[in-house]
């Protein structure tokens, strides 16, 4: 055989192979045997059973309160069904399922949990948050400069959001739901009624820090993250915001953690409570000098 | 850092796995050295590279990859060997190995490392590809034999003289999986005895040894799984000591990826391993070995005690 219809051939086996695996509806290809030179289905259903269970463990271990919403057994159904659609595009497993939480909410079946896709957006916030880049956030001294600047310069400030900062708004109370599923949580009766709940999901140091956002912080993350100043940002997010709601909000956010820098003004080199250098990724600090 | 951390020792190793992290910091085990699958360090940030940062600092390190897909008819995923080569420049591991597989086609990822029959076509593909790698990476890699489960009609090598072929044409370097070994033997009803004899033993830099589990072929006979989760089986043991017996000291790894054990149980069977490997040393030079052979730390401190969980000082960034 010359050398390219050989190569044909190698390629031509492993598309035959990956189809096989991803749908049990097709036989193993052709050419797969075991040692007698038989067929083989059970043989290569080890495969197959390989890539999709191994891939429903990773969206179990991604999503541990939707799977206990569900029971394990329910979940690992819907999740086959999303693996053979939605097999990995990445080698990078960790930060598979991206697209979990949008089937859920696609998904008929649990059409009668409404709040369990935005569940699975907590989630998977909080997996995002717990492998983002790291950045220092707002230190001490910045907050001090920042406490001694006069209320017009403040309003100037421009913030940069921290790398690992999510905002997931939800029409449930699905942070509450959350927190009843995941580690020792205990399931209680919950309100559907109640109204929806914005959480915040931010890992400035070595922890996900999950929280509820008062009224309007959703909104006011969302203006300050496209790089308006805070005074902009207050009056598209919280126009009938009193100057105590807004001293809580600013509060609550530095004390999460929420910034890794302000800069006053827009022209280049502004005075004003800059903290650490703009958050720089992928950056790890490394050990001793080459010897 | 004392720089001689940075080789993997002849001693035994373990796989690291989050669950064992804080155990790890807090008493700082006797052991040769740790590996990591490379994927699961390729997240910008966060814990895991929080404690792997700190754990290097204590212990020399191996680097395992199992997405590459050397294996696959398409060319490297190139976005990967960068991740790569930027985890082998944070963490400067002592070795690098990745698998004769393959799990990548078209645009999907098959998170299982699948066979390849042993063809020219497949070994021209697989030569370009450990090439390129080692060019990208600037170093030798180690290629790991596979556990499979079938055979492919259209074969023309004996597994042994594939990888010996590949060795001999790219200079790379083998990781001998000595659990592989006895689940593609058992399943492929090859004797391995006589795989290890016509295995290319003098390129092997390190060995694995994992649990496996059973189940029925289609023919109703045993078929081994390579699930790594359990103790590693007698016959294991018996191929490592005849293997040891020619190679003399290996870095030698206990991979235990599913069930975990406890941080005990998984010392027990690197402590096994490390007086295998103290015995062939003590018959290497010639004096009699202890009997109370044991599973000795790092040569000279043990490094200072390390913080924990989320008061953890080391820093990324």
């Amino acid at each position: 055989m010359s050398a390219v219809r050989e190569r044909l051939r190698l390629a031509d086996q492993q598309r035959a192979f990956a189809a096989a695996v991803l749908d049990p509806a097709l036989p193993a290809p052709d050419g797969v045997v075991d040692p007698a030179g038989r067929t083989c289905p059970k043989r290569f259903g080890v495969y197959r059973n390989n890539v999709i269970a191994g891939l429903i463990e990773a969206l179990q271990d991604s999503f541990p309160a939707v799977c206990r919403l569900l029971g394990e057994q329910y979940f690992r159904a819907m999740a086959r069904l999303f693996v053979t659609a939605h097999p990995p595009r990445s080698p990078v497993l960790l930060e598979y399922g991206g697209g979990f939480p949008e089937f859920i909410a696609a998904f008929e079946p649990t059409a009668t949990l409404p709040y369990l896709a935005e569940v699975a957006h907590i989630e998977r916030a909080w997996l995002e948050a717990y492998h983002a880049a790291e950045a220092p956030s707002f230190d001490q001294a910045a907050l001090r400069t920042l406490g001694t600047m006069v209320p017009e310069r403040v309003g100037e400030l421009r913030f940069t959001l921290h790398p690992s900062l999510r905002v997931v708004r939800c029409r449930y109370p699905a942070l509450t739901i959350w927190r009843m599923n995941v580690a020792d949580g205990v399931p209680g009766a919950v309100d559907l009624a109640a109204g929806g709940e914005d959480v915040l999901v931010v890992r400035p140091g070595a922890d996900v820090e999950v929280r509820a956002l008062p009224a309007g912080g959703a909104r006011l993350l969302a203006a300050l993250g496209n790089g308006r100043c805070l005074s902009e940002a207050v009056r598209i997010a919280l126009p009938r915001c009193a100057p105590d709601e807004l001293s809580m909000h600013l509060a609550g956010l530095l004390r999460s953690g929420a910034f890794t820098a302000a800069e006053a003004g827009t022209a280049a080199g502004a005075a004003g409570a800059h903290s650490a250098a703009h958050p720089r990724l992928h950056q790890v600090r490394r050990r001793g000098s080459r010897a | 850092m004392d720089r001689c951390h940075d080789s993997i020792p002849a001693r035994a190793g373990v796989s690291l796995k989050p669950k064992h992290y804080a155990t790890v910091l807090e008493h700082v085990p006797a052991v040769g050295f740790f590996e990591v699958h490379a994927e699961n360090y390729m997240g910008a940030g966060g814990p895991p590279h929080r404690y792997l940062t700190a754990i290097r600092e204590r212990y020399p390190l191996s680097l395992h990859g199992v997405g590459l897909s050397i294996g696959a008819d398409r060319p490297l995923d190139r976005a990967h060997l960068a991740r790569l080569r930027q985890l082998i420049d944070w963490y400067e591991p002592g070795l690098f190995s990745e698998h004769l597989a393959w799990s990548t086609h078209g645009a999907v990822f098959l998170d299982d490392l699948l066979p390849l029959p042993y063809t020219a076509a497949t070994l021209r593909c697989v030569v370009r590809h450990i090439d390129q790698v080692q060019e990208t990476l600037g170093r030798q890699m180690l290629l790991e034999n596979p556990a499979t489960y079938v055979a492919f009609a259209d074969s023309a090598f004996e597994e042994g003289e594939f990888i010996a072929q590949i060795v001999r044409r790219t200079g790379c370097a083998l990781l001998l999986d000595i659990n592989n070994v006895h689940v593609a033997c058992t399943n492929q009803r090859w004797d391995p005895e006589r795989y290890l004899d016509a295995y290319p033993l003098a390129h092997v830099r390190e060995i694995h040894l994992a649990g496996h589990s059973c189940i029925e072929d289609d023919a109703g006979r045993p078929l081994l799984i390579d699930s790594h989760d359990g103790p590693v089986c007698p016959p294991v043991w018996d191929l490592y000591a005849r293997a040891l017996e020619q190679l003399g000291g290996v870095p030698t790894l206990i991979e235990w990826d599913a069930k975990l054990p406890t941080w005990s149980q998984l010392e027990r069977e690197a402590a096994r391993s490390a007086a295998m490997l103290d015995a062939q040393a003590a018959r290497n030079s010639g004096t009699a070995v202890s009997a109370a052979t044991r599973f000795i730390g790092p040569p000279g401190e043990t490094g200072p005690q390390g913080e924990t969980g989320r008061r953890m000082s080391v820093a990324i960034g």
